[in-house]
């Protein structure tokens, strides 16, 4: 697409504007070409008319580029921000909400956490490797451009069945993109999720979390100010790559069109990215900046446009002093171009030198390309030309925003467990679950991510429930995770979106950490079927009411939609990044059982085998409501877990999820490397639906006296019961199996790596 | 142990060097002393520095091969200067492989055996005590310390591997829970499980796994401690 637009350009340039012919007013496209080009570029036909009446004439091929871009659904958030507007965004430690390009919330000490998820969905399923590698990058300068150093990175990944020739390459490639690019700019990996599930067979989810540390009083934010200020580029050269990704993110694929979309992929450097990072953070030592952003989706168009729109200013941009990767680049290219690793900034008046000297001295392209005027326009120059001259109030004010009609997911009836017979009673399902896809070992993954570089990562992948990141010089760490159970959502999204928030928080309480906020990457189907956009609305619904009862608010996100091929969407995926906050990182709790301790269920459990993973692994149904969050005992059973482990009583701990109590208990064993030998169910529940059974609001305590836990859960009005005791070197359920951990591990380990392989 | 005002060490700064912060808090944990940071361009060391350390990371983005571009910044020569002095060095991952490549160490780190990067804990078995890097470790001692790299497959023709162990060069191995150095232990499939090895005089040591990360026991344990410790004191 881009080739054949290049092409017509140069002709009509040829043609009708010789290149020493100054004008002030770019070169309209014919009003026929330019209505095709709107709907090539994925503008709907009141969208185009909405162009020409803002413009009073006919766009020129760049003016069009602008539109086209700043009002797809990855920029405009059209179809999603009706409904995003419920989620709650504030709380007393939040300093920045959603709007800038990250999160911002005080964490002690002067501090603040700058954090976002980014999906790179669509770039990942067409090219793997760059695709999860510029994720990564993306997600990083999200967070830097604030004035964060990036501390860690996580990822929830989605992949389609195991049974799909393409799910190896493409989980082969993503894991390498995000290890290629991670692992070269020294931040570490730390956490993180995958899922398989034929809904993503034609469309993985790539979603990159980054968390950032900065002074709490040192935010560096994206609205330009200062008329006359300079605008200058800095980072990596600007070449064809990209071209139109914004759009091309915003659109359904057919089957087979994922090849020729790859020229809308970019292509990563992660050592510029280190660069990049060293450079600004050095700069942003100094008072040089007024305002910085990335150029990220939409390159200079959005960076431009969003700082100039946000202040309230013009902007003039040379496009001659843009530095180029390569030649005869027109302006529309320029300004479509997603080339990585570059950043945009206005700075004080006579800040250049010092600026120019750091950007040098890291061995990075700088450039003044332009400057800030009173106008509230935006107007491009290229070769003596005006190629573009929009007013930016409506080009944002103005801007599509759509309530799309809803329809609701019916409300699927509760599974009655003593209905489902148990094919193979609990050792045979036991084992055939901890080595199934959705809970076998990720370590064949994050042994491929540096987890430690930095020297300050206390608990690693699979140490604990959260990820904890220690803070350089200080007792104070953060806990990351990375949450969403897909399957519910699609069952029940209102109910899948509580929960997503609920884990998030359940997996930072289950180390101890106080959780502070959430970003999100809502992934989802195409928004113009009401079912699609009736998930959305449920899911939001959800999310925004577990967000309130667990004070848990959202200060980031990303909206990826249509996400689907040939018609078929991926489950409704709100995938959550939680972070929290520990006084003191030797609190932290991981999940390794120690020989000697009581085994302490927290959490009510009647056995709820609807969506869970026994049924669809074990009895091959997928089916029934998924498990309710009850957000009242969920914070009450929290707080009290949270409290316990604080005051030191707490050896290890693990929440209850993906496959239940029992498989919980195997994975404390086996990262412990200790046996248990346990209780028996009660007699009320049938023991495949107590032990495999996905009761939300659950916690494994190890703990040196389990009665006296017994008795101050009784005192907090918490749901308490002894589970068992550990010890040996066999999970032991008297009367029923006896394991051992070695081949439980054995079986863990074995899926990955022979998949693989 | 803490040598107030000891060891004065220099921790060298690439373009893509990224493991330099772990370095210096593991270097000020066991010197008392904060390290001082030497950038690539410098075409001499300041006076006094006892200690240079090369670090882990990407210099240069590793994109001819691993340390190749590094290796001929304008501050190796003053650090070739440094070594014929017999002032001490340490190698660390991509600090070894800039070694290799600057021909202050023999041999060469190939790409891991399997083909990918290798991020976890090993363990190493310490070959000899009597060395300024190793004087605080027990002989035969097994230690743990996280890997990182891609590029770890220690290789040397059979002369140089001969002498190598002949002249007892070989600094640590990889070995099993039970310090056997079993060919499964070494993972990135280097050439007799070589982790490390020392220059003629032991002056120079290069090594692929991360001591620097394994020196609080808040991070997992202290077993890269001693290292240091030996450093702050020789």
């Amino acid at each position: 697409m881009a080739v054949r637009i290049r092409a017509f350009d140069a002709v009509e340039r040829g043609r009708d504007a010789p290149e020493d012919h100054v004008t002030d007013t770019p070169e309209t496209l014919p009003p026929e070409r330019a209505a095709r080009l709107a709907a090539e570029f994925g503008l709907k036909p009141d969208e185009h008319q909405r162009v020409l009446a803002i413009l009073g004439r006919q766009p020129s091929l760049t003016e069009l580029g602008i539109f086209s871009v700043m009002w797809s659904e990855h920029c405009s958030y059209k179809s999603s921000r009706v409904w995003l507007r419920e989620l709650p965004t504030r709380a007393p430690w939040v300093i920045h909400g959603p709007g800038e390009n990250a999160g911002v919330v005080a964490i002690g000490d002067g501090l603040a956490a700058v954090f976002k998820m980014e999906s790179h969905n669509h770039p990942s399923f067409i090219e793997p490797y760059q695709g999860a590698a510029t994720g990564v990058g993306g997600i990083l300068r999200d967070v830097f451009t604030m004035g964060a150093r990036p501390i860690a990175t996580l990822n929830a990944l989605r992949f389609g069945s195991p049974d799909n020739p393409r799910t190896k390459r493409i989980l082969d490639g993503v894991v390498r993109g995000i290890g290629g690019y991670g692992n070269c700019v020294g931040v570490p990996t730390v956490g993180g999720e995958v899922n398989f599930h034929p809904a993503y067979d034609g469309n993985p989810l790539v979603n990159a979390m980054t968390v950032g540390i900065a002074p709490a009083d040192r935010i560096f934010l994206s609205a330009a100010a200062g008329v006359g200020n300079p605008v200058v580029y800095v980072g990596s050269k600007t070449g064809r790559d990209g071209i139109h990704g914004a759009t091309m993110a915003s659109a359904e694929f057919a089957a087979d069109e994922g090849d020729e979309k790859r020229p809308t992929v970019q292509v990563g450097d992660p050592f510029t990215e280190k660069l990049l990072i060293e450079a600004c953070l050095e700069l942003m030592a100094t008072d040089a900046i007024v305002a910085i952003q990335d150029m990220g989706a939409a390159g200079l168009t959005s960076s431009s446009v969003e700082m100039a729109g946000k202040g309230g200013v013009g902007i003039e941009l040379d496009l001659d002093r843009v530095p180029q990767r390569e030649t005869g680049m027109t302006a529309y290219e320029m300004m479509l171009s997603e080339s990585q690793e570059r950043m945009l900034m206005i700075l004080r008046p006579g800040a250049e030198d010092t600026a120019r000297a750091i950007f040098e001295k890291w061995e990075l392209d700088f450039a003044v390309i332009g400057h800030l005027t009173d106008t509230g326009r935006i107007v491009i120059r290229h070769q003596g030309r005006v190629e573009a001259d929009i007013p930016l109030a409506p080009l944002s004010d103005q801007a599509p925003l759509y309530r799309r009609p809803t329809e609701e997911t019916p409300k699927p009836a509760v599974l009655d467990a003593g209905s489902v017979p148990d094919p193979v009673g609990l050792e045979t399902a036991l084992i055939t679950l901890i080595g199934c896809p959705d809970l076998c070992s990720r370590a064949w993954i994050w042994d491929q991510y540096d987890s430690t570089v930095g020297g300050q990562t206390v608990k690693r992948p699979g140490a604990a429930d959260a990820a904890v990141v220690k803070l350089e010089g200080l007792r104070r760490a953060l806990a990351l995770t990375t949450d969403c159970t897909p399957r519910y959502c699609q069952a029940d999204p209102e109910a899948g979106g509580a929960q997503a928030v609920a884990e998030a928080w359940r997996n930072l309480t289950a180390v101890g950490a106080r959780p502070l906020a959430i970003t999100d990457n809502m992934n989802f189907g195409n928004p113009e079927r009401p079912r699609i956009m009736g998930q959305f609305a449920a899911a939001v619904r959800g999310m925004a009411a577990a967000c309130r009862a667990l004070d848990f608010p959202v200060v980031s996100g990303n909206v990826s939609l249509y996400n689907e091929t040939d018609g078929r969407p991926i489950l409704p995926t709100p995938a959550i990044g939680g972070v929290g906050v520990l006084e003191d990182a030797a609190q932290a709790a991981g999940l390794a059982l120690a020989p000697g301790l009581d085994l302490v269920l927290i959490g009510a459990t009647r056995g709820w085998l609807g969506q869970s993973l026994w049924l669809r692994e074990i009895a091959r149904r997928e089916e029934g409501a998924p498990p309710p969050v009850d957000l009242v005992a969920e914070r009450r059973n929290g707080d009290f877990v949270r409290r316990l482990i604080l005051a030191g009583g707490v050896r290890a701990c693990h929440d209850v999820s993906d496959g239940g109590l029992l498989v919980a208990i195997a994975e404390m064993a086996m990262a412990g490397d200790v046996g248990a030998v346990l209780e028996p169910a009660p007699a009320d529940l049938p023991p495949y639906a107590y032990w495999f059974g996905e009761d939300q609001g659950r916690y494994v305590l190890a703990v040196p006296d389990g009665r006296a836990v017994l008795a101050e859960a009784a005192t907090a009005r918490v749901p308490a019961a002894l589970l068992g005791r550990a010890e040996g070197a066999h999970l032991t359920l008297p009367g029923a199996f006896s394991i051992s951990v070695e081949r439980l591990r054995q079986v863990h380990a074995a899926w990955l790596p022979a998949y693989m392989a | 142990m803490r040598v107030e005002g000891g060891m004065r060490a220099g921790v060298v700064v690439f373009p893509g060097t990224n493991r330099e912060r772990d370095m210096m808090i593991a270097l000020e944990r066991a010197t008392g002393r904060r390290p001082e940071v030497l950038w690539h361009r410098e075409t001499a060391l300041p006076a006094g520095i006892d200690l240079v350390v090369l670090c882990g990371g990407f210099s240069y983005g590793d994109y001819l091969r691993c340390g190749a571009i590094a290796a001929r910044s304008p501050i190796m020569r003053p650090i070739a200067e440094h070594a014929a002095r017999g002032g001490l060095i340490l190698g660390v991952c991509n600090g070894f492989q800039i070694l290799c490549e600057a021909g202050l160490l023999p041999g060469a780190l190939l790409r891991n055996a399997g083909m990918r990067f290798l991020s976890m804990e090993c363990r190493m078995r310490v070959e000899r005590t009597d060395t300024p890097f190793t004087a605080h470790y027990q002989r035969g001692q097994v230690i743990r310390a996280p890997m990182a790299h891609g590029d770890g497959n220690y290789f040397a023709d059979a002369a140089t591997l001969d002498r190598l162990e002949g002249e007892g060069r070989i600094a640590f191995r990889y070995v099993d829970a039970t310090g056997a150095a079993t060919g499964a232990a070494a993972l990135n499939g280097a050439a007799r499980n070589i982790a490390g090895i020392y220059s003629e005089n032991l002056r120079v040591l290069g090594l692929m796994p991360h001591p620097e990360d394994l020196v609080d026991p808040l991070m997992g344990g202290t077993d890269g401690l001693p290292l240091f410790e030996s450093l702050a004191a020789a």
